[in-house]
């Protein structure tokens, strides 16, 4: 390399060979003399980071694909028609069921989704529009919030309305899970916001619209893919949490469906159930968790899927 | 329109107090005057009276002044960062959405002084309109909801009053006879030059006095951008139009009277010239349009 630089410094004072003289033809040279000598080390390089790439992918599937198999084959056996008709017998008893825990997940969910959803939607719209101290402080709180520890907010939510209504409730139990949606449906919702091109605003606003009309004709129907994405994967997050109902809804024999009063649901099922010593109770709690991977995946599927057909329909 | 006598007598007295004060500057605005006349039933629809816009601390924009006039394009050219955009922005009060930015100097629309605080900005967009660089429907919306959108924002209900502004304002923008048997698509399913035409009819839908045009055809090929020129010459017919253009040409095919700003010692734009289009191009008075004009610089 020192040669052919040393020969360019001669050449341009003196008169040396043609191609020396020209400095373009002398950098084509080397660059194409290096490149061709570093070929079978650079290939080798290339293959050995695709397998590296390759193997990193499936060691991060194995425990998924663990947790789902392990799942699927103790849970399967404890799926009977009954097992999703019936309410719980006590053990040793066969043909029990968690009818009363899907329906109070069901319950528990969609209250918890009727307070963070139009709240979550709400703040998403503020933060989207707003780049001010309050908005970055609204912003950072989200953050922080979305990595509190669930148990903690299980405390949070007793602390605020069992020890205040003195009985444990599934509305409580809605509340902690609502906390925990809120960040995802925040954080979500501005995202989905923002994306929509700040000139179909302005267009709006040139028209003569006023920023509310602007934002709910124009913005949010144009964010909503977007949006009911944020919300199910808030809803899917939500509905497997099991601390903030230890301390709220407390769990049910019964099917209740007064959400002042405690209620069953499918994680305290798995919890409280999984741990003990009958054989049986450990297969229902097997087949609860089953059932729960099942709904959290058709949430997510859904929402992609709803959303990709609302963004059809947007166009 | 039919207040158009009051506006002449107006613009009479304005032409005074230009007379009295030729400066340099005032020259060539005094010229425009004068062509004004020979432009038959020509009365200002909009005064820009030392305009200035600032960000901050930061002066975009300094003491431009002209006159738009009836059945007239207007077309602001200039190399870019020479503050056109930000003139033709302060029109319709975009500007209010911009927090730190404040305008300065007057801009009437008719009588109506934009910035005096008591005009709600939406009255005045609703009747200043805008076309914007790209076509921006609105995603959600069909053809004929994005026409009509700026009636609804205005809160017409009645159906045959959406109907008809529907109809006559695509018509206005050549886009009725390729649409009119499908209104109810997507305004996206639209090629580019089509949305576009769409955004205009979306903003005569709503009849808007003045038509501000933001380099509307720099998005589109050559085929769609000369329909789009085809079209102003009859849209002037009814609405006054301010066209910022970074085409010179496309400025001297479309347009009667002409700005031409530059950017300043201290970065903010300022008017270097105004006046009649062939007169500007032809004969410029100053020597920095004249050096734009034959590309020495820009």
């Amino acid at each position: 390399m020192s040669g052919a630089g040393s020969d360019l410094e001669v050449g341009s004072d003196f008169e040396g060979s043609f191609s020396s003289l020209d400095p373009i033809l002398n950098r084509r040279a080397e660059v194409q003399r290096t490149a061709a000598a570093k070929l079978t080390r650079r290939k080798l390089t290339s293959r050995a980071a695709a397998l590296f790439c390759r193997a990193s992918l499936l060691a991060a599937l194995v425990p998924l694909v663990a947790v789902l198999s392990y799942t699927i084959k103790r849970g399967i056996s404890a799926w009977s028609l009954a097992f999703f008709t019936h309410l719980p017998t006590p053990a040793g008893i066969s043909g029990g069921g968690i009818s009363n825990a899907i329906i109070g997940t069901l319950i528990i969910d969609f209250f918890a989704a009727l307070m963070a959803v139009p709240l979550g939607v709400g703040v998403g719209l503020f933060l989207s529009q707003s780049n001010g101290k309050f908005a970055y402080v609204l912003r950072f709180g989200a953050d922080v919030l979305a990595g509190v520890p669930s148990i903690v907010i299980g405390i949070f939510a007793y602390a605020v309305l069992v020890v205040t209504l003195k009985h444990f409730s599934a509305i409580a139990g809605s509340f902690g899970l609502a906390v925990i949606m809120l960040p995802t449906v925040t954080r979500a919702s501005e995202v989905a916001i923002r994306g929509v091109p700040r000139d179909v605003t302005e267009a709006g606003l040139a028209l003569g619209g006023r920023k509310a009309h602007v934002a709910r004709r124009v913005v949010l129907p144009a964010a909503l893919p977007g949006v009911i994405t944020g919300v199910l994967l808030g809803i899917a997050r939500a509905a497997g949490e099991t601390a903030p109902l230890l301390f709220t809804a407390i769990g049910s024999q019964f099917t209740s469906y007064n959400v002042l009063h405690p209620m069953a649901a499918m994680p305290l099922i798995i919890y409280f159930d999984g741990i003990q010593a009958y054989p049986d109770l450990q297969q229902a709690a097997w087949g609860t968790a089953l059932a729960l991977i099942v709904i959290v995946f058709v949430l997510s599927v859904g929402g992609r899927l709803l959303s990709a057909r609302v963004r059809r329909s947007v166009g | 329109m039919s207040d158009q006598p009051v506006v002449t007598e107006h613009s009479a007295v304005e032409q005074a107090t230009v007379t009295v004060s030729p400066s340099p500057k005032r020259e060539s605005a005094l010229m425009a005057t004068a062509m004004s006349h020979e432009v038959n039933d020509s009365a200002k629809v909009m005064r820009l009276q030392s305009l200035g816009v600032r960000f901050g601390d930061k002066l975009a924009v300094r003491d431009v002044s002209f006159d738009v006039l009836e059945n007239c394009v207007v077309a602001l050219i200039g190399p870019s960062g020479s503050g056109k955009t930000t003139v033709l922005r302060a029109l319709n009060r975009l500007h209010d959405l911009t927090p730190g930015s404040k305008v300065e100097g007057q801009v009437h629309l008719g009588e109506l002084d934009i910035y005096s605080g008591d005009l709600d900005a939406t009255m005045l967009r609703s009747r200043v309109g805008m076309v914007f660089q790209r076509p921006n429907p609105f995603p959600t919306m069909n053809i004929y909801q994005n026409v009509v959108s700026g009636l609804r924002f205005a809160g017409v209900k009645r159906k045959a009053l959406l109907d008809e502004a529907a109809e006559a304002s695509l018509i206005a923008a050549g886009l009725w006879e390729s649409v009119r048997f499908r209104l109810k698509a997507p305004g996206t399913s639209l090629s580019g030059g089509e949305q576009q035409r769409m955004c205009i009819a979306r903003a005569l839908a709503v009849e808007p006095q003045v038509l501000l045009m933001d380099e509307p055809t720099s998005a589109l090929d050559p085929a769609a951008t000369a329909r789009i020129e085809e079209l102003l010459s009859e849209l002037r017919e009814r609405v006054a139009i301010v066209i910022v253009t970074h085409n010179m040409q496309q400025a001297a095919r479309v347009s009667q009277r002409c700005a031409f700003m530059l950017m300043g010692q201290d970065r903010a734009g300022e008017l270097i010239e105004f006046g009649p289009t062939d007169q500007l191009f032809n004969h410029p008075s100053d020597q920095r349009t004249a050096d734009y004009i034959d590309g020495r610089f820009g």
